[in-house]
C-alpha cells in the first residue's frame, strides 16, 4: 500500500532532502509510524503528547487528498492506496 | 540582504495599514532558488487578531500547491505587529518554519492609518536564531509588476 507523502522544506533533513517519500498505513497514525521507521525522528515533529494522548501538533497541518485531516478524524483518518498526503507547517506567529 | 521592488514594498505596507489594528500577513513568492521576491500574495489572517496571525489551513495548501506548480518558493513571509516594534516575537521565532525565507516585519504602532513613516525590517530565522538583514528597495521593473490574485 503506497502513499505519497509531501515533505516540507523544514523536515527534509529527515528525508535526505527528498521533497516526497513513500509510506504505508491504513490510518494517518500508522503512516506516521511507518515514516518514522524509515526517517527516524520525523514522528516527533508531527505529533505531541497532549495530556496523555498523542495528537497532531497544533502548528502542523496534514492534508489527505487536499482535505485537512482535522476534519477527517485527525490521526485516525483513514488512508487508501494511492492517497496523497501533504504536510505543511502552519505559517503563523504574531506579537503574542 | 533582502532586495525588494518598491511596488511590492508599498503593497506590503498598504496591506498592514489596511488591516490595522489586526495583524496582516502574506508572502512574496519567487522562482525557487533565485531569492527573487516577485509575486505578491496577501493572505487572510485567519486568527483575525491584533496579536496573532495564521494562514487559513485550506488557503495555505492552495498557496503551496500553486507555488509548487510554478516552481516557486516563499521568498518573503511578512506580517505586521500593530502595537510593538517590527522585531520577531518569541512566537514568531518558535513558529518560523521556512529556513530559506526572509521574514519581513512591519510595525504600524506609530503610524496606524496615518502617513507617518513605517518600520519595515527583514530577518532570517533559522533554528531559533534571528539575524536581521539590510533591505534594499529597487525601482519596480516592467516585467515584475505585483499582481493581486
Amino acid at each position: 500500500m503506497a502513499i505519497d507523502v509531501r515533505i516540507p522544506t523544514i523536515l527534509r533533513t529527515y528525508t535526505d532532502g527528498a521533497k516526497s517519500v513513500e509510506g504505508s498505513g491504513g490510518t494517518l497514525s500508522a503512516l506516521i509510524d511507518d515514516l518514522d521507521g524509515n526517517h527516524p525522528g520525523i514522528k516527533d515533529r508531527l505529533v505531541e503528547d497532549k495530556s496523555g494522548s498523542i495528537d497532531l501538533r497544533r502548528f502542523v497541518n496534514v492534508y489527505i487528498n487536499d482535505e485537512d485531516v482535522r476534519f477527517m478524524g485527525g490521526l485516525e483518518a483513514e488512508l487508501a492506496d494511492g492517497d496523497q498526503v501533504v504536510v505543511l507547517p502552519a505559517v503563523a506567529g504574531g506579537a503574542g | 540582504m533582502l532586495t525588494i521592488a518598491q511596488e511590492i514594498y508599498d503593497a506590503i505596507v498598504a496591506h498592514a495599514q489596511r488591516d490595522h489594528p489586526d495583524e496582516a500577513c502574506g508572502v512574496v513568492a519567487g522562482p525557487e532558488g533565485t531569492d527573487r521576491a516577485e509575486r505578491f500574495v496577501p493572505m487572510v489572517n485567519a486568527a483575525g487578531s491584533p496579536t496573532f496571525y495564521e494562514f487559513d489551513s485550506t488557503e495555505l495548501l492552495a498557496l503551496y500547491k500553486d507555488m509548487d506548480a510554478r516552481d516557486e518558493e516563499p521568498v518573503v513571509i511578512y506580517h505586521s505587529h500593530t502595537a510593538t516594534e517590527a522585531y520577531p516575537s518569541r512566537t514568531d521565532i518558535g513558529l518560523a518554519s521556512e529556513p530559506n525565507a526572509h521574514y519581513v516585519l512591519v510595525s504600524t504602532r506609530e503610524r496606524g492609518n496615518s502617513e507617518r513613516p513605517v518600520e519595515f525590517r527583514s530577518y532570517r530565522i533559522i533554528d531559533g536564531v534571528v539575524t536581521e538583514e539590510d533591505v534594499t528597495i529597487t525601482p519596480t521593473p516592467e516585467h515584475q509588476r505585483a499582481s493581486t490574485p
